[in-house]
């Protein structure tokens, strides 16, 4: 697959989240280098722990204080890290926005659905609160809410929780943002409901040409939407390509394991599930060289004490193994 | 085909909810429910948040009140116990929950954990014992013995689950209810406990109710399906029958609505969607529960609710299913 050749509008590199805490450092992302391009759908998976969502939070300068982030988030002609509020208020909800998991606890209870979508547009465009208010009605539409006016004057809990995804996500495109930023968006959600909000990001971004970044702990959910996934482990990329070369000839062995572990519905039923032994180890007692090595089936002696670092192996296909010579796609003994 | 371990007839949960203004509401959570779990098998009910999934798991472990129906167990009916009778049915009914860090008392030991229901039904044991016991138990599930004097802080999930897993197993119950029992595990981890349950299934002869809103898990672990929707059974088919041939058109949105991990397939599959959300279970649609976001609705769905009617071995409530 050729390698779209549009400029990148966010350039991560090198990037680094530690907190100090009473177990240790805790090193929640390292070494992160990544590239968003314009209209670019990028997937981010990983389990609990992999660093995943610290590292979305951290392109909006939105860690908690503890979080120590070293390294270069380029956006334009700005850099992100350790930019002052100011800088940082302008371009979040603005040029970047935000949609999170949970849409009951992202919006205030206490306002109604109008006056927290026309809050951004009135800040960072200065519409008046007439203006404000059909533009919002308008976001809603767009985000298939039916009787928008009426929605506008409701409250949170009077939403279901599908409805409340919508209006975060109306609320995150008000501005038309070059970037939309995604964390589990669906995952609080049921099953049918999960496929109506996909669906919708999949229109909107047809439509908007945003770029997406979405962050999950489900590879089926980026199978379906994404242009190019990278796979996180303890903190790092260790494998990152176009979503039909991942799915097709994965070359990490972590990747690999994951997908294998997936139960599916379309596939023939196995007697036993393919597995990865043991757990993710705690980031903050990493172990030395490649952190999946303790529970990797092609471990070598290299891969204990030497760490890998994410090479491109073949065009756009990144990967970050010690074994070379792995052949692409299953093979990895359980 | 062995014997029903639990015979569940008509089941009804209803929820008085005190309404906005006063008042009160009656929300009919579970309604009419009826299944049957054979033994040495396991029964996977399937449902979207505010099915009643969990509320029949509670009806069944008296932890609410059932409005109607009855359950058989052990030759008697498990909803019309009281006092001892209903202590002792307890130890054949343990339960495995969603949230094993939350289920587990973090002031208490791995070895206290395991061996509070010995200590509550097996008063025969002495401590040597009971520590055997416990011992060979978290052996099965996979914990190594040093774990005994551990506390539930200082393990994982997957670690935390195996736990409560032992936990339900050590007094041999003939009945074991999993609610989302893999739902707060990562995808690595949810593997091993599948795998796992499978196994001591096997080893020990398990009977389980395998409550879940994840289709596939469903697929991997269960004999048996029960579809729920608004309280009503939609359709309830041996699991080859279910997937390969869903009648409910609920079911087939569901089976449509899973991700599937494969670009070239998803792409091919473009599911049609369901509209809307679930109604409020305080107001539920007249006729089929389901008519007002079923793609095939007609008017005569809106009149009459549809009984349950047996198509082969799959029995379906639905006016529009075809044999």
């Amino acid at each position: 697959m050729a390698v779209p050749a549009r400029p990148a509008l966010l350039e991560v590199r090198d990037l680094a989240i530690e907190y100090r805490t009473p177990d240790g450092v805790v090193r929640a992302v390292r070494g992160v280098d990544l590239d968003v391009r314009e209209r670019e759908f990028v997937g981010i998976v990983g389990e609990s722990g992999s660093g995943k969502s610290q590292l979305l939070l951290a392109l909006l300068g939105l860690t908690s204080p503890g979080a120590v982030v070293s390294g270069s988030i380029r956006y334009g002609s700005e850099e992100l890290v350790g930019a002052p509020a100011a800088v940082l208020n302008r371009i979040r909800g603005n040029r970047i926005s935000m949609v999170f998991q949970d849409p009951m606890t992202a919006l205030n209870p206490y306002l109604a659905i109008g006056t927290q979508l026309t809050e951004v547009l009135r800040l960072h465009r200065g519409f008046t609160r007439a203006a404000a208010l059909a533009r919002a009605a308008e976001l809603l539409d767009a985000v298939q809410i039916t009787e928008a006016r009426r929605r506008l004057r409701q409250y949170p809990h009077e939403l279901s929780g599908g409805m409340r995804q919508r209006v975060m996500i109306a609320m995150a495109l008000a501005c038309e943002p070059q970037i939309l930023l995604a964390d589990e968006p669906t995952t609080a959600l049921d099953v049918t409901v999960q496929a109506q909000i996909l669906e919708l990001l999949r229109e909107l971004r047809g439509r908007t040409g945003t770029a997406v970044v979405l962050v999950t702990h489900d590879l089926g959910i980026v199978a379906e939407l994404a242009d190019r996934i990278a796979v996180m482990y303890a903190g790092r990329i260790v494998e990152e390509a176009p979503v039909d070369t991942l799915f097709a000839a994965s070359l990490h062995p972590y990747t690999d394991a994951l997908k294998r572990s997936i139960p599916r519905i379309d596939l023939a039923l196995p007697e036993r599930m393919a597995s990865i032994p043991g757990n993710p180890p705690n980031p903050a007692r990493l172990p030395t060289g490649c952190a999946f090595a303790p529970r990797c089936g092609h471990r070598i002696e290299r891969c204990t004490s030497e760490l890998p670092p994410l090479r491109e192996i073949a065009p756009a296909h990144r990967k970050a193994c010690c074994r070379d010579d792995l052949p692409a796609g299953p093979g990895a003994p359980a | 085909m062995s014997a029903p371990v639990l015979e569940v007839r008509n089941l009804s949960v209803h929820y008085r909810i005190a309404r906005a203004g006063g008042g009160q509401a009656l929300l009919r959570a579970v309604e009419d429910v009826s299944f049957s779990v054979r033994r040495g098998q396991t029964l996977g009910i399937v449902g979207e948040s505010g099915s009643g999934k969990s509320s029949i798991a509670r009806a069944l472990l008296r932890l609410v009140p059932a409005a109607g129906g009855t359950a058989q167990f052990r030759g008697a009916d498990l909803l019309a116990l009281e006092g001892a009778a209903l202590q002792q049915a307890r130890r054949h009914v343990q339960m495995i929950f969603q949230d094993p860090l939350a289920s587990l008392d973090p002031r208490m030991t791995v070895e206290d954990i395991i061996a509070e229901p010995l200590r509550v039904f097996a008063r025969e044991l002495n401590t040597a014992q009971r520590r055997s016991a416990v011992l060979a138990m978290m052996e099965r599930v996979g914990l190594a013995a040093e774990h005994l004097t551990r506390f539930p802080h200082e393990f994982s999930g997957g670690q935390a689950q195996r736990i409560g897993i032992a936990r339900a197993l050590i007094l041999k119950p003939d009945l074991v209810v999993c609610d989302e029992p893999l739902s707060a595990l990562d995808v690595s981890i949810k593997s091993q406990i599948s795998n796992l349950l499978k196994d001591l299934q096997r080893e020990l002869g398990l009977t389980l109710l395998f409550i879940s809103h994840d289709l596939a898990a469903v697929r991997f672990s269960c004999d048996d399906v029960l579809v729920l929707y608004l309280g009503r059974v939609m359709e309830l088919a041996p699991r080859d029958v279910l997937f390969a041939t869903p009648r409910h058109p609920y079911t087939r949105a569901l089976l449509d609505a899973v991700p599937v991990p494969d670009p070239a397939a998803a792409r091919a599959r473009r599911a049609a969607l369901l509209r809307g959300e679930l109604p409020s279970p305080l107001a539920p649609p007249s006729g089929c529960v389901f008519r007002t976001r079923c793609p095939v609705a007609e008017p005569r769905c809106a009149a009459l609710s549809p009984e349950a009617r047996r198509i082969g071995d799959t029995e379906v409530a639905c006016h529009l299913a075809a044999g």
